[in-house]
């Protein structure tokens, strides 16, 4: 926001509450009040608006309190957010940031634990991204602000109260690679957001037991990276796909699909996919745990692929 | 004189003489008519619409009333004329430059020149002219799938909204986005939506660009402004309550236009909307509500002058209701069954175009010949317009991915390491993404 006047701000709360989950925190008190905009509740007319300023020429970040209100903005983010570039012949860039916290939390209930990634997927004419460190997370928001298409960055509401040391020096990092978190020789387990710590916490019993795991953070939800994602597929010939999305028509089954078509050839074993049950999140405690993916069912399909 | 278009004081529409006429004070075009309706709660309501479903038009267009005026728009020369000569011919030949284009729309398509979804706005010139000529380049224009002639209005060629629509690589859109949606970014024509309502948002959108530029960017001369055309069947819809909010709340520098032509395809305004009266629905929001003859475009233009103005100047949007009447169907496909004969006769008689003539003939602004000049003019440009879309080449395969992402790196990295977007399969369209 320093470097240039055109980002802005808008969303519910992000002005003088400083957002629900402090992101936008003392933003307000240095910008002002109309470049960090407290909306009403109106999700689709403020997207839109946002969509606007950016097809006007600003650059705005629009907050989804909860990731999952952003369902109500399904008519300003696919038609208009996805597909002016295009219909105006290039005429409009839309160069917005839609962004907020979605996942799976502690017993919110399900309609504050939604993935959205899914429904926004096949939008033809975005971007999508998630991230899971402080790194990655400044990088990717750098990134996504900077880039003339439209982005949708996917945050997660347990991954806020992560410290991390970053560089002091700017870093911006690219919107379409993934993240080689650790590699491997004996399989590739590709995750995002949240699972990619369930997957760590199951790589330490991996190694333990004596397997090598590769984890790639795949970052890049649309389009996929398909060249890091390619070059461990030709290394270890076997993928687990780790992710909190629903199963059905879920980033998972997309991957699936994605890396049977181009690396068929490279996969000693069929690819398995874990994905979180096609439920609506429980509240009660226990039933959440079982709806999620945890790091000993990843352990064990990691056993089952090697076998 | 009984004109069709009276002086600034007295303004006339068709009147229902079911409703009570409270008092007839003189006032400015700004207050649209000088009835007021009394439609007193259930009983009578019911009575008074049913009898207005038998009449259809007249029931909606007897309202008026001011809720804050800020200034008294006082009768600007000495002439008492509306409008000026040179005025008087730019709106004249505006209007028959939509209505041509119309037509010819019409033509082509029953051609097979052009295709899908097609919707005309003949009847309704007087509003787009009314508003967009009033417009600098910079002021942006928002409307709906009814857009060729808001296009038109704002500048955009009559060649580059012909070939858009034959679906040819020379439309303001490539080809790429038809009859629905017209962009330009040279005219600030930011759309062409389909589904109503959605453009709305994005009109305020860019009415809070203008006020940023202004108040953040400290762009002091940036005084654009934003209008945003739109139906009565939107007016039901959510987003045009969220976006009357915040355009209020903010100060937006907005107009919002309603062109209530009592139909939304088939249904009819009165059986969807509980209380019909549009422009009230701007106070609420705190705003002021405007309601004018949309069939008369001196009209319009006077209140027009007066929501613009207000807007430049930073004190904040209106709602202006348009009482107009679509001539043809909804669209192209539309038989136009349900819509009663007497009532397309009536307002074809107030035809925005014959009443121009009319009052600038009475006036002697203008003499015959000046007219058929224009007229021919147009028909020449229009003919022309389709030469040119005619003999435009289609799209070619290359085409087919690249506006997709204004960067298109957005295509991401495939399996080979290189983005993408440097394939040539992809620069070609014939790579699957």
């Amino acid at each position: 926001m320093e470097r240039d006047p055109c980002v802005c701000v808008m969303g519910e709360d992000v002005g003088h509450y400083g957002g629900s989950y402090k992101v936008t925190k003392g933003l307000a008190e240095k910008y002002g009040d109309l470049r960090v905009l407290d909306t009403p509740i109106a999700e689709n007319s403020f997207t839109g608006m946002g969509i606007g300023a950016a097809m006007t020429g600003l650059r705005p970040v629009v907050e989804g309190m909860n990731m999952g209100f952003l369902l109500l903005a399904f008519n300003q983010i696919s038609n208009n957010c996805g597909m002016l570039h295009y219909t105006s012949g290039g005429q409009f860039k839309i160069p917005i940031v839609i962004r907020g916290p979605g996942g799976v939390g502690r017993q919110l209930g399900a309609e504050h634990s939604q993935r959205l990634e899914s429904y926004f997927q096949s939008i033809p004419g975005i971007q999508m991204v998630a991230c899971s460190t402080p790194y990655n997370a400044k990088g990717l928001m750098k990134a996504a602000i900077r880039s003339k298409n439209p982005v949708i960055l996917f945050e997660h509401v347990l991954l806020y109260n992560l410290k991390e040391r970053i560089p002091d020096e700017e870093y911006v990092l690219s919107l379409e690679e993934a993240e080689m978190v650790r590699p491997g020789e004996h399989v590739t387990i590709l995750t995002y957001s949240r699972m990619r710590y369930h997957v760590m916490q199951a790589a330490k019993t991996l190694v333990n037991k004596g397997y090598d795991p590769e984890v790639i953070d795949i970052r890049s939800l649309k389009p996929f990276d398909l060249y890091t994602i390619g070059s461990s597929v030709k290394k270890t010939h076997r993928v687990l796909i780790v992710e909190e999305c629903m199963r059905t028509g879920g980033i998972g089954a997309s991957l699936t699909a994605a890396i049977t078509e181009n690396f068929h050839d490279h996969l000693d074993a069929p690819i398995m996919c874990l994905s979180s049950q096609d439920v609506p999140t429980p509240y009660a405690g226990t039933l959440e745990n079982w709806t999620v993916v945890q790091p000993a069912q990843i352990v064990t399909a990691v056993e089952q692929l090697c076998q | 004189m009984a004109t069709a278009f009276s002086s600034i004081n007295v303004v006339q529409h068709a009147r229902c003489d079911n409703f009570s006429v409270a008092s007839r004070k003189p006032s400015s075009a700004f207050l649209g008519s000088t009835y007021s309706i009394r439609l007193s709660p259930s009983a009578s309501r019911s009575a008074s619409v049913s009898a207005a479903v038998n009449r259809k038009a007249s029931s909606v267009s007897a309202v008026s009333e001011v809720v804050k005026e800020k200034k008294q728009k006082s009768v600007s020369s000495g002439s008492n004329l509306l409008i000026t000569k040179e005025e008087g011919l730019e709106v004249y030949e505006d209007m028959v430059l939509g209505r041509v284009f119309e037509d010819m729309c019409a033509q082509m398509y029953y051609r097979g020149k052009m295709f899908g979804f097609v919707h005309l706005y003949n009847g309704q010139e007087a509003v787009s002219t009314g508003f967009i000529k009033l417009l600098k380049k910079e002021d942006c224009v928002v409307s709906t799938y009814r857009d060729h002639v808001h296009a038109l209005s704002k500048g955009v060629p009559a060649r580059e909204v012909m070939s858009e629509l034959f679906g040819k690589t020379t439309g303001c859109c490539r080809g790429q986005g038809g009859s629905m949606h017209m962009f330009s970014k040279e005219h600030n024509l930011i759309g062409g939506f389909a589904f109503i309502g959605e453009g709305i948002p994005i009109a305020t959108g860019a009415a809070f660009t203008s006020k940023y530029r202004r108040e953040v960017l400290k762009e002091a001369d940036c005084d654009h402004v934003t209008v945003a055309f739109f139906g009565d069947g939107t007016c039901n819809n959510g987003q045009f309550y969220e976006c009357l909010n915040m355009a209020a709340l903010w100060k937006l520098p907005i107009v919002f236009v309603v062109e209530n032509n009592l139909w939304a395809i088939g249904m009819s305004h009165l059986r969807s909307t509980s209380d019909p009266e549009i422009w009230k629905k701007g106070p609420a929001f705190g705003m002021p509500g405007v309601h004018v003859d949309g069939m008369d475009v001196l009209k319009v233009r006077e209140v027009a002058k007066e929501a613009i103005g207000r807007a430049r100047r930073g004190e904040g949007p209106t709602l202006v209701e348009c009482e107009t009447y679509r001539f043809r169907g909804h669209s192209l496909a539309d038989p136009d069954e349900l819509r009663d004969p007497d009532e397309k006769a009536r307002y074809a008689a107030r035809d925005p175009i014959a009443a121009l003539k009319k009052y600038m003939f009475e006036n002697n602004l203008v003499k015959e010949a000046e007219l058929k000049a224009i007229d021919k003019k147009i028909d020449e440009l229009v003919e022309d317009a389709v030469e040119f879309a005619d003999e435009s080449p289609q799209p070619s395969r290359s085409q087919l991915l690249e506006n997709v992402f204004a960067d298109p790196k957005g295509f991401g990295i495939g399996p080979d390491g290189r983005y993408r977007c440097e394939d040539p399969k992809f620069t070609e369209g014939t790579a699957h993404v």
